[in-house]
């Protein structure tokens, strides 16, 4: 029998016995605007460090929404207006002063398509840490790519082809090359906007399997559709609704017991 | 509560429910009738109680097959993913109601020969009915979904306890006084026992609806009167 490619259920008992982690990113009362639209309503939430957070809710609650806010992607939205206040590590990251691209060296994003650029697998990894200087050498350079395919988890299937272009690659292994992409630059946290809704379950698996290894060392925020996927890999989940946080907690308490109906209704496939 | 986008797994839920509603009733009947059988020293009734346990054995084997599908089909969470662990359990308690009730039913056909003690008869009499009460109440409360109700029947075993200790030293009195006695009184005292355990049941049931109702688990020690297993009844 093959090994299983989960090992969620090992070593989510160690996870949820660790004491209480201090919160990587604080957001306070932060309001999103789309032009008039009020497309996220004074949303507050602690994002515990090392671990895995979720965001759920249905299309257009503005799970994404504030998930963008968190590297400022929404800057590059010209109607966009953010307000409120997103502290990492208690800096503010809407300060007029602080370096956006800084700010995404140490917020990584991997999106719903996965989306290599059109260069060789190597030169996908070794763009970041480039352009960042990040490398003094070139065997420096050929470390970091090294040690971010072997994070992702992508080493062992890449390593004779380095020099084929990363399309070449099947939606699995793209999407972990871009995961390897974001961890490159040796982000702190990784964004997720649904990393998975293109990819079959046993590439879905070795992205959860992946996920439960980075947060050993990242704070993973990530955006999913898919309740079971929420339930499996995070240790916290939130639950928006017409752009309004409803409800916060637990992984385990807001799937057995969710406090507000709104989230009983939309896990459990009640929604009107 | 709105009711489910998806119909059929709303109507699969409304099923688990009437099912263990008609597994209950089962249940309550058979405990009854066995009683009835005892008592009246009926072994005709006797063996209908025997029987009619299959039924409950079948809807038990039902709702596991059910369950156990809808968890691997529907992937339940929430209050659905409770009600059908708590259907789960309930239908193994009930199951094993059905079992014990018809254990009496077997012991009332090895006694049947037999006459009883009246005032014996009178005790055992007023704990079937308790327990009796008590599956019924705890049904009501599965079905209405009413925690408080559940507490209740939760605090209210410890009058069937009461009752059993006292029964299980009226009978050891008899059988001191003749042990002629001795055949018959083991009958009723495991016929008593029996009683006792169902209305455990009847708590773990109450438990589980708490759960069901209210999300989190009763981790209050029950309070327990049987003290038959911890006391040597001495002779002098």
């Amino acid at each position: 029998m093959d090994m299983p490619v989960l090992s969620t259920m090992r070593s989510d008992l160690a996870t949820r016995l660790k004491p209480e982690a201090e919160a990587k990113i604080v957001a306070r009362d932060v309001n999103v605007f789309y032009g008039d639209k009020h497309a996220l309503k004074s949303v507050s939430v602690d994002v515990p460090d090392r671990s895995v957070m979720a965001f759920i809710g249905p299309s257009g609650c503005g799970k994404s929404t504030f998930l963008r806010c968190i590297n400022r992607m929404n800057d590059t939205i010209p109607i966009c207006r953010v307000t409120g206040k997103i502290e990492i590590d208690k800096q503010d990251i809407y300060d007029p002063s602080l370096d956006v691209v800084q700010l995404r060296a140490r917020v990584g994003m991997v999106f719903q398509k996965p989306n290599p650029f059109p260069k060789s697998i190597f030169e996908n990894v070794a763009y970041g840490p480039r352009i960042h200087g990040l490398a003094s050498s070139k065997g420096e350079l050929e470390q970091i790519v090294m040690s971010s395919l072997e994070k992702a988890g992508l080493d062992k299937e890449v390593r004779d082809r380095l020099h084929d272009s990363g399309t070449s690659l099947s939606g699995g292994q793209q999407q972990r090359l871009c995961i390897a992409r974001a961890i490159a630059v040796n982000p702190e946290i990784i964004l997720m906007d649904e990393p998975c809704s293109a990819l079959d379950p046993i590439a879905t698996a070795r992205i959860e399997e992946l996920m439960e290894e980075l947060k050993e060392n990242f704070t993973i925020v990530i955006v999913t559709h898919s309740m079971q996927q929420a339930a499996r890999v995070s240790q916290r989940t939130a639950f928006f609704h017409l752009g309004i946080l409803v409800e916060e907690g637990s992984t385990d308490q807001v799937f057995t017991n969710p406090k507000d109906k709104r989230t009983q209704d939309y896990i459990t496939g009640r929604f009107g | 509560m709105n009711e489910h986008i998806v119909k059929s797994y709303e109507s699969e839920l409304s099923q688990l429910d009437r099912k263990v509603v008609q597994m209950g009733g089962l249940a309550e009947q058979l405990l009854g009738q066995a009683f009835e059988a005892l008592e009246r020293r009926n072994p005709k009734l006797a063996d209908a109680a025997v029987t009619s346990d299959a039924a409950i054995d079948r809807l038990q084997r039902e709702l596991e097959e059910q369950t156990i599908g809808m968890i691997a089909r529907r992937q339940p969470l929430a209050l659905d993913l409770r009600q059908i662990m708590a259907t789960l359990k309930v239908a193994g308690d009930l199951e094993r109601v059905g079992d014990l009730a018809k254990n009496i039913a077997k012991r009332a056909l090895a006694v049947s020969g037999e006459s009883h003690p009246k005032t014996l008869i009178t005790g055992l009499r007023h704990m079937t009915d308790l327990a009796l009460r008590q599956l019924k109440d705890v049904l009501d409360a599965f079905a209405q979904r009413d925690a408080e109700k559940a507490l209740e029947v939760w605090r209210n075993d410890e009058q069937i306890d009461a009752l059993y200790n006292s029964i299980f030293r009226e009978l050891l009195t008899y059988m001191m006084e003749d042990p002629r006695n001795i055949g018959l009184c083991t009958h009723l005292l495991f016929g008593a026992k029996n009683i006792e355990r169902i209305g455990d049941h009847a708590t773990n049931i109450a438990e589980t609806v708490h759960y069901l109702v209210r999300g989190v688990a009763l981790t209050d020690d029950r309070p327990k009167g049987d003290k038959t297993s911890t006391t040597l009844i001495g002779t002098s």
